[in-house]
């Protein structure tokens, strides 16, 4: 294919001079930028020859690559990946076996800090990397070398960016993402697929700024991972004013309305889904009646479940527990411990009332007595105190209860 | 110590001299049964403590909702609402824990850190002996007029739960972009990840609650047995042990005993 550009290799793919502005104008929106950088992208695109890409694929279902092959209808997002110089990708590739492997190598070759590695999926660490090999050979060994070789490295779907599905739970593979591959100049488009309109924007971004855009902590550009998905719903209003579907087919559901209760994972991911959408910009999965999973975070299999239930169980091993059946348990517990304390504190009271009673009674008649009377003398004062005529128990009360406070006190 | 330890500015004797001073001044004490006012919360602890209180009863109420939305039937806009009165009673709350944590730093003897975190013997044993009068084991209460050490301890584990909240309550905030949370506690949603963020928010209300309730508890059986005036002390600030009990008690002394009788003068 001859290499006039990637302007010329548009148009040859049938983009109008219209469309291809109206694209360039989408990768500002894509970008965050404001809409005057609209004809600086387009006077970059024009004048960019056609970047070579190198795809490899890890374990991965294929889904990264199938988000941007199988529109009917190629959007100029589509159109624009087409035409990327993609040096090397499994699934495209005319030939097979050596043949294969020899496209890979003369591409790094040929292009040595001039191309970009592109992965999909995650690279498996267990058993010396026997679990995906590409060639023969451990994909991490593979990835490494094409990473060293390339411009900037991206990691396109959450399997890329973090170890994605086959890193979940026990990590049977020892799978990770490709940050510890891939040099300095790295970035990272996680979603379950990534998004095309992102990684278009991505590259759209080092054509017209030969840099990659500002990222966040997890290597995710801000313009597409810097806003809550929650603040740009389209079901929010009804959030706000309290309408939620309780149920999938209620009535709130076909009204709809926000899908929280459901287990919507809108208000703790950071994405763009509602405003670029997927499948040539029709819809995105809360638009369609399904609550946000929250693929774009880090490690969102493990992280971000149970799928359709707000908060996941306290307790390991029992998914049903709620944290509020533990909280009540625990505050019902406290409650009738507290009950049962207080009854016996009750006893205690009357125990010692009874015994103070006593005491006066036996006390009155005898006059003065001899101390230690019992065992209620262990506590009470010289038996003199005791035996006081009635109108003096205030006073008595006081001596009395001087030593052990809470028996006197409690006496009266 | 401070300007703000005004109560017990007079005497020489250190504070954890006293246990060892009560011994000595036991028989000096005159009219040991004549009750005094003993000022033992500073009326910033006292306000803090209410605010506190209104603060985590209308945080787990609507906290209670945004979890779950299901007491209100939809009709306005409930959840702004809400959400809302969340956040400024949040912010209320941050504000009322700052003043506390400089009484806690800079308050009286009563309020001080050092009345939470036990720092020698006699608070430790004072600790275990207090847990077993809970337990049925003694049947003698400690004497100590401020805090007595497990109680203490729940309060020292009352904040730490508080602080938890609060971090964690501004890092769920700052997951809806909002300022100073979005950056300042980018590291613990990076760490936790933010269903564990909710999730410990979540647990750590219903440990708030236990230990409220278990405050609320004690704090009446206390004053029911100690009969100084717990519950109502912190309404006013004052106390009223007897004289013997003021120089008696672990954090008494006869210098607190002066300090009540120059308070009563002026
Ligand atoms: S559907 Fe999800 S993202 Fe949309 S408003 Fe409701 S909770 Fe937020």
């Amino acid at each position: 294919m001859q290499d006039d550009g990637l302007y010329a290799a548009l148009v040859r793919r049938g983009m109008t001079r219209r469309s291809f502005l109206q694209f360039s104008a989408a990768m500002a929106a894509a970008l965050a930028l404001p809409l005057s950088y609209a004809p600086r992208i387009a006077a970059a695109v024009e004048g960019s020859k056609r970047l070579p890409v190198i795809w490899i694929r890890g374990q991965a279902c294929g889904g990264d690559t199938e988000a941007f092959l199988r529109s009917s209808d190629p959007d100029t997002v589509a159109l624009f990946l087409d035409v990327l110089d993609i040096q090397y990708h499994d699934a495209f590739l005319g030939v097979a076996g050596g043949d294969a492997e020899l496209a890979r190598t003369s591409a790094m070759d040929r292009y040595r800090n001039g191309y970009f590695a592109v992965v999909e999926g995650s690279i498996p660490s267990g058993a010396s990397g026997a679990y995906c090999l590409i060639g023969g050979r451990p994909a991490a060994d593979v990835v490494r070398e094409v990473c060293a070789g390339a411009l900037a490295t991206i990691a396109v779907g959450s399997c890329a960016c973090d170890g994605g599905a086959p890193a979940a739970g026990s990590n049977p593979t020892g799978a990770g993402g490709v940050r510890a591959l891939a040099g300095a100049r790295y970035m990272a488009l996680p979603g379950c697929p990534v998004n095309p309109v992102n990684l278009a924007a991505v590259i759209v971004h080092y054509l017209t700024f030969n840099e990659l855009p500002p990222a966040d902590l997890a290597s995710r550009p801000l313009a597409a991972y810097g806003d809550l998905i929650h603040n740009q719903c389209e079901r929010r209003p009804h959030f706000e004013f309290g309408e939620f579907a309780t149920e999938w087919g209620d009535e709130g559901a076909q009204r709809g309305w926000c899908l929280y209760k459901l287990g919507c994972k809108g208000p703790e991911t950071m994405g763009n889904c509602p405003t670029v959408r997927y499948g040539e910009k029709t819809s995105w999965n809360v638009r369609a009646g399904h609550g946000c999973v929250g693929c774009m975070t880090p490690s969102f299999w493990n992280a971000m479940g149970p799928a359709y239930k707000r908060l996941p169980s306290p307790v390991p091993f029992l998914p049903n527990v709620t944290v509020d059946m533990v909280g009540g348990a625990l505050l019902g517990g406290v409650a009738g411990v507290m009950g049962v304390h207080a009854v016996g504190m009750g006893v205690r009271f009357k125990r010692r009332r009874m015994i103070a009673a006593h005491e006066r009674a036996a006390a009155v008649p005898l006059g003065p007595l001899p101390p230690a009377v019992g065992d209620a003398g262990r506590r009470s004062e010289p038996a003199a105190t005791v035996g006081l005529a009635p109108a003096e128990h205030g006073a008595a009360d006081e001596a009395d209860g001087r030593p052990d406070a809470p028996v006197g006190r409690e006496g009266r | 110590m401070t300007a703000l330890d005004e109560p017990l500015a007079a005497p020489a004797a250190p504070t954890g001299a006293s246990a060892h001073g009560a011994g000595a001044a036991h028989h000096a004490v005159q009219r040991p049964n004549d009750r005094v006012a003993v000022y033992i919360w500073q009326a910033p602890v006292r306000i803090t403590h209410w605010v506190t209180a209104i603060c985590i009863v209308t945080l787990s109420l609507t906290g209670g909702y945004i979890a779950d939305p299901f007491l209100i039937p939809p009709g306005g806009n409930v959840m702004t609402t809400i959400r809302l009165v969340h956040i400024i009673t949040a912010l209320t709350f941050l504000v009322s824990g700052v003043v506390r944590t400089v009484y806690l730093l800079a308050g009286n003897r009563f309020v001080r850190w050092t009345a939470f975190i036990p720092t020698n013997r006699t608070q430790f044993t004072e600790l275990f002996r207090q847990a077993g009068f809970y337990g049925f084991v003694r049947s003698e209460i400690p004497k100590v007029l401020g805090h007595n050490q497990l109680a203490a301890a729940a309060y020292l584990a009352l904040f730490a739960l508080l602080l938890v909240e609060t971090v964690t309550g501004f890092a769920l905030d700052g997951l809806m972009g909002a300022e100073p949370g979005a950056t300042a506690f980018a590291w613990l949603r990076e760490l936790l990840g933010p269903q564990m963020l909710r999730l410990v928010h979540h647990l750590t209300m219903w440990l708030i609650l236990a230990i409220a309730l278990f405050h609320v508890y004690s704090c009446v059986l206390v004053d029911h047995i100690e009969n100084v005036g717990v519950v109502t002390s912190m309404f006013t600030g004052y106390k009223f042990p007897t004289r013997e009990e003021v120089v008696e008690s672990r954090d008494g002394g006869p210098e607190v005993l002066e300090q009540a009788a120059k308070r009563a003068d002026a």
